[in-house]
């Protein structure tokens, strides 16, 4: 494949400089964690060989939390302190949850994202879900041997703010250092593509445990581009186990089941569904603890006709996501699957006859995301070679807007917009001296605000007061790499900077996570200052280095004063980082910043330029 | 001389400020901006560079994105050239016009109204077809004739297909779910 061959501030020069970095698939059933060896990306094993950590967290009486086989082994035995598929939580309410009443928890009564009462007090999926990562990034560190610089976490793509916002929350309190949220099916097509060398249109058909994506890329010439992308948050094998549960309990007419039983049931349902994929039929055996036995077969066209309207629900998408892309389904020039429930046979046919094709099964669908996640940390980390030039372009999935009258929602930023996207949007006022407003942030593709999800309300406040009309306050959204939203607010005639205070609707505020970390680090007795301090001397390590790199390749941008106020303020920094002050080593860094600020411009102008220039050699040549 | 956030798209692009474009040169100049500023390649950078590289992706996608598609890429051409093609300053459309506004408008209604997925796919493909003769007339009078009046009548006309063809795919979506 011919890649773009130009060089850039993020190659490194040093091929000794090698930073750690992982790719984390924080699964819905299982997790996985994967690097970047000798080129080639590899999924790291625990210590006893086995790459996939079941996402099961348990938390026992002593204090102690259990992650992973052990918690899965425990679950039919302590199943309201044993938490299973928590990736469904993120980010949601009680009442955005399927299935509620035939969960074994005990779920507190909140307002926001869902809370659950265990032996060790309330805890939010945010915080569950940082157990996993926690382990998955120790594993990481025992097996590289030092500290992560840093990690991308997937996401599945149709995750919306909150989702995400939950997921990176989780990160932070596992002490992880996010380098990107990246999507399931676009890391999947990275895996996919730079393996097999392809070009053209291809389809990611993701369904997870818990999740389904469909997104299109176009890849060419080492550009992994995000056409559209589609799905359902709330759908995956999962739900395929809950129905083959539903149907035992129906056939054997058994009284509902107390929880240990039904989490037995549910272990059968789901063994019997993967036992379909390679046999004609399942036999199902349970002795529940009423006595009851259950003893059932089941075959594989009878699970499909039971299953058939999950399947419907995957073709809606499938038909929008090739809409929005403006093709039809023979354009696809390859699909590939992704997720352990696409093994199942009626899914494989269905997806063949939608597309007219065969799908690409030759990558294990298990851990083709966590790999295609670690080629993308190492080279976001920095240790990207010449060779190794590649780039993504995604998309935000749901589109963002605002509240207007009449509980209508008015369309701020496009799904399947190219992100990074900022989008301004003038406003008003409606009476005579006020001083403050109020908006409401939602997502989702309905005209009635009541049919979107609601991420965030805030409060503009500060306006200089005015005759009715005349303020014009423009208030500009933000969504970052991440896909993650942040709002800023002006007022246009006096250049008033409005203050904007967010409330998640569903996600945690920052004191909350802030009261989170400050809770861990008592109970790992780890000093807060003396964690603050390691992360401002690593990222004073990281600006000091950056900064030096630059002025070896670009000094001729400086004038002599120019470079003597920044050696300056590089020896400052020095000395503030050899001293124990983290607050005065932020100050050090903000002021070198600063100090740099117009010479960063001058190096991102030259760049572009440079890009420019080679572009037209290009065309001489042709 | 420095390149700076405000300049024009098609100077960030290196393209001439026309309506005919290079589809493949804009696409290659796009993806070689990306590679120097996209937030990914500047990630392992301290905040102020991420921040900075954050600014600079998303001026290269809008810019992208109103010189990619056609209709944007006119009202871009006209914006530039001081001429308003916003429809509510201006309501002089022609009779035939508006007659023709009104035939499109009724059969997607009644399309609509009795569930016809048929009918509204061959709208669609019509309207397609449609749009593709009227944007043919605006190369003309934008690149040759530099005719910026007739063009911006132009621009009215397509902003109402545009809108039309939103109308029948918000239509079929609900048919589908």
């Amino acid at each position: 494949m011919a890649l773009l061959q130009i060089s850039e501030p993020g190659m490194s020069a040093e091929p000794h400089q090698h930073r750690l970095a992982a790719g984390i698939d924080l699964g819905t059933t299982n997790s996985l964690v994967a690097t970047v060896r000798n080129g080639i990306a590899v999924c790291l094993p625990d210590e006893t060989g086995r790459s996939s950590l079941p996402s099961v967290v348990r938390y026992l009486a002593d204090g102690r939390v259990e992650v992973g086989h052990d918690a899965a082994a425990a679950h039919a035995r302590d199943p309201r302190n044993t938490i299973i598929s928590v990736k469904r939580f993120m980010g949601r309410g009680l009442k955005d949850v399927a299935h509620v009443e035939s969960m074994p928890y005990d779920f507190a009564d909140t307002d926001g994202m869902v809370r659950l009462r265990t032996v060790q007090g309330v805890k939010s999926p945010v915080e569950i879900s940082a157990e996993i990562l926690k382990v998955l990034g120790r594993r990481a560190e025992a097996s590289l041997g030092g500290p992560l610089a840093g990690v991308v976490i997937t996401v599945p793509a149709y995750f919306d703010d909150a989702q995400r916002q939950a997921t990176k929350d989780a990160a932070r309190l596992a002490g992880l250092d996010v380098l990107r949220l990246l999507n399931e099916p676009t890391a999947a097509a990275v895996a996919y593509g730079l393996d097999n060398a392809s070009e053209g249109v291809y389809a990611v058909y993701d369904l997870g445990g818990g999740t389904f994506d469909l997104s299109i890329l176009k890849l060419s010439r080492g550009v992994f581009e995000v056409m559209a992308t589609n799905g359902d948050s709330a759908l995956g094998g999962d739900d395929f186990d809950h129905r083959l549960f539903c149907w035992m309990l129906d056939k054997t007419r058994i009284s509902p089941p107390s929880s240990e039983d039904a989490r037995r049931l549910q272990r059968k349902a789901r063994e019997a569904k993967e036992l379909l994929t390679a046999c004609e039929e399942a036999p199902i055996h349970v002795e529940l603890g009423s006595g009851e036995v259950v003893d059932l077969v089941i075959g594989r066209e009878e699970f499909a006709s039971i299953t058939e309207h999950l399947v419907r629900k995957t073709l809606a998408p499938m038909r929008k996501v090739l809409r929005d892309a403006g093709l039809s389904p023979e354009e696809v020039k390859g699909v590939v699957m992704v997720g352990g429930a696409t093994r199942m046979p009626h899914i494989q046919r269905s997806v063949a006859e939608f597309f007219g094709q065969e799908p690409l099964n030759n990558l294990d669908p298990d851990k083709v995301v966590a790999l295609g996640a670690a080629l993308q940390a190492n080279i976001l980390a920095g240790n990207r070679r010449a060779d190794d030039d590649w780039l993504l372009l995604d998309v935000i999935p749901l589109s963002l807007g605002l509240e207007t009258m009449g509980g209508l929602v008015e369309k701020v930023i496009p799904r399947n917009s190219t992100l990074p996207i900022a989008r301004a949007q003038e406003f008003t006022t409606y009476k005579d001296g006020q001083t403050a407003m109020a908006f409401h942030v939602v997502q989702g593709e309905r005209e009635l605000v009541s049919d979107c999800r609601s991420l965030a309300r805030f409060e503009l406040r500060g306006i200089p007061p005015m005759v009715a009309g005349a303020a014009r306050i423009r208030v500009t959204f933000q969504v970052d790499a991440d896909g993650l939203l942040s709002v800023s607010a002006r007022e246009m005639s006096s250049g008033v900077e409005a203050s904007v205070m967010v409330k998640p609707s569903y996600g945690l505020s920052d004191d909350e996570i802030a009261g989170m970390l400050r809770d861990g680090m008592t109970h790992a007795g780890e000093d807060m200052n003396a964690r603050a301090l390691r992360e401002q001397q690593v990222e004073a390590d990281r600006l000091i280095e950056a900064i030096e790199a630059a002025l070896a390749e670009d000094a001729e941008l400086l004038d002599a004063a120019e470079r003597a106020a920044i050696d300056q303020s590089v020896a400052a920094l020095r000395a503030l980082r050899q001293g124990q002050d983290h607050r005065a080593i932020k100050q050090g860094m903000d002021a070198l910043s600063r100090v740099t600020d117009a010479f960063a411009e001058r190096r991102m102008d030259k760049s572009i330029r440079t890009a420019l220039t080679g572009q037209k050699v290009d065309e001489i040549q042709v | 001389m420095s390149i700076d956030l405000q300049q024009d798209f098609f100077a960030l692009f290196g393209l001439p400020r026309a309506y005919r474009i290079d589809e493949a040169a804009l696409e290659s100049a796009y993806h070689e901006l990306h590679a120097r500023v996209h937030p990914d390649r500047h990630a392992h950078l301290p905040d102020a560079d991420k921040r900075r590289a954050m600014q600079w992706a998303t001026q290269v996608n809008e810019a992208f994105a109103t010189l990619r598609k056609p209709l944007s890429r006119a009202q871009y051409l006209l914006t530039l050239a001081g001429v308003d093609a916003g429809l509510e300053t201006n309501t002089a459309m022609s009779a035939e016009f508006l007659m023709e506004q009104m035939e499109w408008r009724e059969g997607v209604e009644e399309a609509r109204e009795a569930g016809d997925e048929t009918a509204l796919t061959h709208l669609h493909q019509r309207l397609r077809n449609h749009a593709r003769e009227v944007f043919d007339g605006l190369a003309e009078q934008i690149d040759t004739r530099h005719d910026l009046a007739a063009a911006a009548e132009t621009v009215r006309r397509l902003m109402f297909i545009e809108k039309l063809q939103h109308e029948i795919d918000d239509a079929l979506e609900a048919l589908e779910s």
